[in-house]
């Protein structure tokens, strides 16, 4: 294992959104607080009952909304930092010194990918504490909410460095998040439960692995879930291993990267 | 002497997706690359220099063949071949918004190099770039660009260095900078292959020169051995009245006949202690064949180049 270039690729990803901190941190905040402005305090007032949780405890719709605007900014920012991160060296040409480095395609990945990964995680903590500026916050289990946090992080920058690879311009670069992820975030129970939905709809939402993610990561905070944990987390797996075929399979054949 | 790098069979075919019609870049080619040696492969605009050492180097996978480099091979054992390797291509690639220094010590960390600072330092003054260390890449002109990449390459002190057009778009001291630092390099024990389309950039610096064009290897020589053939000059004969045959007695000239029985041509070595060319002019006269005029021309290695290339057509 070459431990020396993944450090270095991670670090001089890292370096790269450091560079620009205030802005990679400023906008994902000032919009998580818009939506609680918008979704918590003037749609929320209007829910008036609670949603319950374990034990009978309830929480308001605020603080329901939390895990899964979390979420929302988990899977946008992760796909977003991991396409750009590995599609700006394809578009530069700066990629030459990468395939022709003593790298092995799992290095590459864990360099880029974790990098990524990292950035959305830490994005996620800023807007966790964030909101617990508008809302009370709990976390009823607090591993299992990490355990989510990196496997999301993980599995959507992995699908994030397909999408870069798969581009090969920038409009292709904004077309999945903007066509499939911002969709099926919106429709994956982040601002509701599922069971709020006519019965159709619930059968139809379970479609949508979005669904399970948030479930999970919610149920982690207050014990609430639209489907089981262990369904959660078993789907979260099922998307980890797909996009990590995908990934071996891209290196492979050398799909985008080599003639 | 063990060959650092060993090309069999190597070719490369490109098949455009959803597009009919394939392109074959690199016919077979066998090649050895001697360890130490500044090797220039010299050939026109497209045609294959960068297609083969991108094969070599791991951008490009060959159709056919295969490639050692000191005994590995670059497929099966990628890792020890490009822990040798350090690449320099052709267009200016870099990261705009880093620092140089960041670049270069980012280059020897993707080669798992540990840090050396007191390394980066040296190629980044030996280059002329250490006042630049703090500036970011976009600031910096073409040449320094191109100086930079060539640190990049050198950051985790490669064995083998592959310089794909070095000099394009250079100016002359550059130039001269940038063949002062190959001979340097060489000198430390690196191999170097540098392709061109300059012949006298391949004349000032290469051991050995390798012609290539339309994807086929057609020469490699010593440039000794072709400066030996540039030092030949020809002796062109226009003669009085035609000639059928060349008369016994001028046999050991070797003479050929040209323009139809009009003209003597006559191949000689300027380097060699006597020129016969008193004796040559003597012996016609005894024969009885006259010439209204003679003309000698040297051949460059620019003409042995084109009539290779045009051989080809």
């Amino acid at each position: 294992m070459n431990f020396i270039a993944i450090q270095s690729i991670y670090k001089f990803e890292m370096s790269r959104w450091f560079r620009t901190v205030g802005q990679s941190i400023l906008s994902p905040v000032i919009s998580t607080s818009l939506y609680f402005v918008v979704f918590g305090a003037a749609i929320g007032s209007r829910f008036g009952e609670s949603i319950g949780g374990d034990g009978g405890s309830t929480v308001s719709y605020g603080s329901f909304i939390v895990p899964g605007l979390i979420m929302l900014m988990l899977l946008t920012q992760s796909t977003a930092n991991a396409s750009f991160g590995i599609y700006f060296p394809k578009f530069t040409g700066t990629i030459y010194e990468i395939m022709s480095a003593p790298v092995s395609y799992l290095e590459i990945v864990a360099g880029y990918v974790g990098a990524a990964a990292t950035k959305s995680i830490l994005l996620g903590l800023i807007i966790l504490v964030t909101a617990n500026l508008f809302v009370p916050v709990h976390i009823v289990h607090p591993v299992w909410m990490i355990l989510f946090l990196l496997l999301t992080a993980g599995t959507f920058s992995l699908l994030g460095f397909i999408i870069g690879i798969w581009a090969d311009g920038f409009e292709k670069l904004q077309l999945v998040p903007m066509l499939i992820i911002t969709p099926l975030t919106f429709l994956g129970g982040t601002f509701y439960a599922i069971e709020m939905l006519p019965p159709v709809w619930q059968k139809l939402a379970l479609l949508n692995p979005v669904v399970y993610l948030v479930s999970g990561f919610r149920w982690s905070f207050y014990g609430i879930s639209d489907v089981s944990i262990g369904l959660s987390l078993g789907m979260t797996l099922v998307f980890l291993g797909a996009c990590l075929v995908i990934v071996a399979r891209i290196f492979q054949t050398g799909y985008r990267l080599k003639q | 002497m063990q060959p650092i790098i060993s090309i069999q069979g190597i070719s490369k075919t490109y098949r455009p997706r959803g597009k009919v019609g394939a392109f074959q870049a690199l016919k077979p080619i066998d090649l050895e690359i001697q360890n130490g040696e500044i090797f220039a492969l010299l050939g026109p605009n497209g045609a294959g220099k960068t297609t083969l050492i991108s094969i070599i180097c791991g951008l490009v996978n060959a159709t056919t063949g295969t490639v050692t480099v000191a005994g590995h091979d670059i497929v099966r054992d990628y890792r020890a071949v490009r822990r040798l390797i350090g690449l320099v291509p052709q267009e200016l690639h870099t990261d705009a918004f880093e620092t140089v220094w960041k670049t270069a010590t980012h280059s020897r960390g993707l080669w798992g190099m540990p840090r050396n600072d007191a390394h980066i330092e040296k190629v980044l003054r030996d280059l002329t770039l250490w006042e630049k260390k703090d500036n970011r890449v976009m600031m910096l002109s073409g040449g320094m660009k191109r100086r930079l990449m060539i640190a990049k390459a050198l950051a985790h002190e490669p064995k083998v260095l592959f310089l794909d057009e070095p000099t394009a778009g250079v100016d002359v001291e550059l130039r001269q900078d940038m063949w002062n630092l190959v001979r340097s390099l060489r000198a430390g024990g690196v191999t170097v292959i540098l392709t061109t389309h300059y012949i006298q950039e391949a004349e000032q610096m290469a051991d050995r020169i390798g012609v290539i064009n339309k994807g086929s290897l057609i020469l490699v020589e010593n440039k000794a051995a072709l400066m030996h053939k540039l030092g030949r000059k020809q002796l062109n004969l226009r003669l009085h009245q035609k000639i059928e045959t060349v008369p016994g007695s001028l046999a050991p000239y070797k003479l050929a006949i040209a323009a139809d029985g009009m003209e003597l041509v006559y191949v000689y070595d300027t380097e060699a202690e006597h020129s016969d060319i008193t004796m040559l002019l003597q012996d016609l006269a005894t024969a009885g064949i006259g010439f209204k005029d003679l003309v000698t021309k040297q051949s460059s290695l620019e003409e042995i180049f084109v009539g290779l290339v045009r051989e080809q057509k």
